[in-house]
């Protein structure tokens, strides 16, 4: 889960990262507000940053600086319902002004390839920092961080060395990279990143942006991270889906896709793709594209299956669903009897054609109980290419 | 021989007492695997009962089931929250070969045991997240369902579950010397390049299948390893081509962000390698098929 700004904020804070003082509106009155309380410490000054979880809001005018209550109420209230690359902003942040002498670049994130941490730091920051890294790597530092001792004195010694900040401002830099640490490690997050990092004039540090992913398998030890989720911002079927425990994405195509196993499912899409490009008689032709991605998982029960039907089935851009089925664990004939349970249960209301796939443990039992239900609108397929094709070509014909 | 199993593979089952490890305990069993004990330190002195009569000890550390069976390999299945410590308990024991079936292992948990056992040394770790391995007629350790194909000369490494059990029932009529699911997390104890150059030095096996996935780099640096490496024929599989920027996919290693990690880069990787890659899963099993087939009549 990628925070807001204010949240990443709200969370240096807490971990004592040296901020600025900062505080939300989501109308131009609360806007006013915020900037007379803020701006007091700053001679009026206020900076009205759209909270969007996107890169370039600066570029798109998201970002204003105003030197009074008046003119702050008015930035927010053209930046609120923005759109800034597809995000509408709801929300905006009222900082606090400061005279930026320097900006810096720090970040720690999970490095897959290393199979451990790595922290980038380099005093030019503000800037697009990929493209730093390939224009001019040796501006980067890198440093690995060890998951087990983390970033203690010594390793953001080792840090301020290497980006080549000046000595005199080392002290300050190494208790923010340790204070970052501690965000990183306490809050589960794989990827802290503070752009720009701060000096200001009076020399003092400040993390002025941050961005902060947090790992939605360690929240069993956050209670808190829940409140952080953006479920303004959700697709309804996503939320109807994770309310009900289902691994569901929400695609532009119409054929609704059901499988067990994060990678058949993967595998499904891309073999619907192909059926409706050459359906389409061209390469990324369109006829028929896959819905969604539902990952019914591996020891899926009919259970879980009737729930996925049916969210697939509330999806009015679906024309046709695939059913694509490896028994595993699962076994073919609760896939089958999920099948026929949800279509039972939803009567009158299911219109939608199902092309069915099953194959491994149990599967003569499973297509026994689907050709004796013998349901108008369930297509039992032997193959996985062969039923991506029939239900492409079902939703095509129904375009 | 196969790779990290075999004959000799003497098993315990870390979380064996709880549903799913009842369950699976019963599954190994029933593929040949010598499951030779189970560990939880409340249940220590008691055995369970499975079918055909078979009655497996329970030990209350890891270190106390090794001593006692001389086990060589560990399969846990206790919940994520509890991961982290039965995966260090093990490393600490220096069980050679951990199989961490749990999904849902916070990545700084994943990340502080693999970098705990890398500083150790003794103990590869498979997965987390990750169906386990297995060497059909041999032993599985795991829950690779054993009667999808039988023991044959094609190695095969996947990311994902439920593609590993698809490729395996494709190739059923050649079988396979080992079959690994090293799973679809951000950070896994073992990778592809470790599993082909296991392949590559293994002499039962004569082909590779390798399954990918979005996400991470890992197919890229697997195929210049292959370049360097690997003389005998791979055939790859990636899946994700349609999957959208900064969605996860299922497996939380599965994601595409900007343009790193997307399937079409480690398609031309792998290609640029030389390795034969699939557009369907099928067409995959068909390409090895052909290798297969080449190999015999020659």
């Amino acid at each position: 889960m990628d925070l807001f700004e204010y949240q990443a904020r709200d969370m240096f804070e807490a971990h004592g990262v040296p901020v600025l003082a900062g505080a939300i509106a989501t109308t131009p009155e609360q806007a006013r507000a915020a900037a007379e309380k803020i701006g007091a410490g700053s001679g009026g000054v206020t900076v009205v940053k759209a909270q969007v979880k996107v890169g370039g809001r600066g570029k798109a005018g998201g970002v204003k600086v105003t030197k009074s209550p008046d003119e702050a109420e008015k930035a927010a209230a053209g930046i609120l319902g923005m759109d800034i690359k597809g995000h509408t902003v709801g929300t905006v942040m009222i900082a606090q002004g400061a005279r930026i002498a320097e900006e810096y670049y720090f970040s720690i994130l999970l490095d897959r390839a290393n199979r451990s941490y790595l922290s980038m730091c380099s005093k030019e920051g503000g800037v697009e920092i990929e493209q730093l890294a390939v224009e001019r790597p040796e501006a980067l530092a890198r440093i690995v961080i060890d998951p087990n001792t983390g970033v203690d004195d010594a390793k953001a010694k080792e840090i301020a060395d290497a980006a080549g900040f000046d000595e005199a401002d080392k002290p300050a830099l190494i208790e923010a990279f340790k204070a970052l640490w501690t965000v990183y490690r306490d809050e589960d997050a794989t990827l802290v990143e503070v752009n720009p990092l701060v000096k200001t004039e009076d020399g003092e540090i400040i993390a002025l942006d941050g961005k902060v992913t947090l790992d939605a398998n360690a929240d069993f030890r956050h209670a808190d991270h829940e409140a952080l989720e953006d479920t303004a911002a959700a697709d309804p079927l996503e939320a109807a889906a994770k309310a009900k425990g289902l691994n569901y994405v929400k695609l532009d195509g119409s054929v609704g896709i059901i499988g067990n196993g994060a990678g058949l499912v993967m595998s499904t899409l891309d073999v619907v793709a192909y059926a409706g490009e050459e359906l389409s008689g061209s390469e990324g032709g369109f006829v028929a594209k896959p819905a969604n991605f539902l990952d019914i998982g591996g020891g899926a029960s009919a259970e879980v299956m009737a729930n996925g039907l049916q969210i697939i089935l509330g999806d009015e851009q679906v024309k046709s669903v695939f059913v694509n089925v490896f028994g595993g664990i699962t076994s073919c004939d609760a896939v089958a009897n999920g099948i026929v349970g949800a279509l039972d249960a939803l009567g009158d209301e299911a219109t939608k054609p199902l092309v069915v796939r099953l194959d491994g443990n149990n599967v003569e039992e499973g297509r026994r109980i689907l050709a004796e239900r013998a349901h108008p609108l369930v297509t039992i397929e032997a193959t996985m290419d062969g039923a991506a094709r029939r239900a492409a070509e079902l939703a095509a014909a129904a375009n | 021989m196969a790779i990290f199993l075999n004959a000799d593979s003497k098993v315990i089952v870390q979380g064996m007492t709880g549903s799913e490890g009842m369950k699976h305990t019963q599954r190994m069993l029933k593929s040949g695997t010598a499951i030779v004990g189970g560990v939880n330190p409340r249940k220590a002195g008691t055995t369970v009962e499975f079918e055909d009569a078979v009655s497996v000890p329970v030990y209350g550390t890891v270190e106390e089931a090794i001593k006692a069976t001389g086990a060589n390999v560990s399969v846990i299945f206790v919940p994520a929250a509890f991961t982290k410590s039965a995966v260090v308990e093990a490393i600490d024991a220096e069980i050679p070969l951990a199989v961490v079936i749990t999904e849902g292992v916070a990545v700084k948990d994943s990340a502080e045991f693999y970098a705990y056992a890398t500083d150790k040394g003794t103990t590869r770790i498979v997965g987390p997240n990750c169906p386990g391995l297995i060497t059909p007629g041999v032993s599985n350790a795991g829950i690779i369902p054993a009667t999808i194909a039988g023991s044959g000369r094609v190695g095969l490494v996947s990311k994902s579950g439920t593609l590993t059990y698809q490729m395996m029932y494709e190739l059923r009529d050649f079988g396979f010397s080992t079959a690994v699911g090293i799973g679809g997390d951000p950070i896994i104890g073992t990778t592809h390049i470790d599993c082909l150059e296991a392949f590559q030095n293994d002499p039962d096996t004569d082909a590779i299948v390798m399954i990918g996935e979005i996400g991470g780099d890992a197919e890229e640096r697997a195929a210049a390893y292959i370049k360097e490496h690997v003389t005998k024929p791979v055939v790859g599989y990636v899946a994700g081509f349609t999957a959208p920027e900064g969605k996860t996919m299922g497996h939380a290693g599965a994601i595409v962000s900007g343009s790193s990690g997307t399937a079409q880069a480690k398609k031309e990787a792998l290609e640029a390698a030389g390795v034969k890659v699939g557009k369907t899963p099928s067409a995959t099993a068909e390409l090895m098929r052909e290798i297969m087939q080449g190999l015999s009549a020659g």
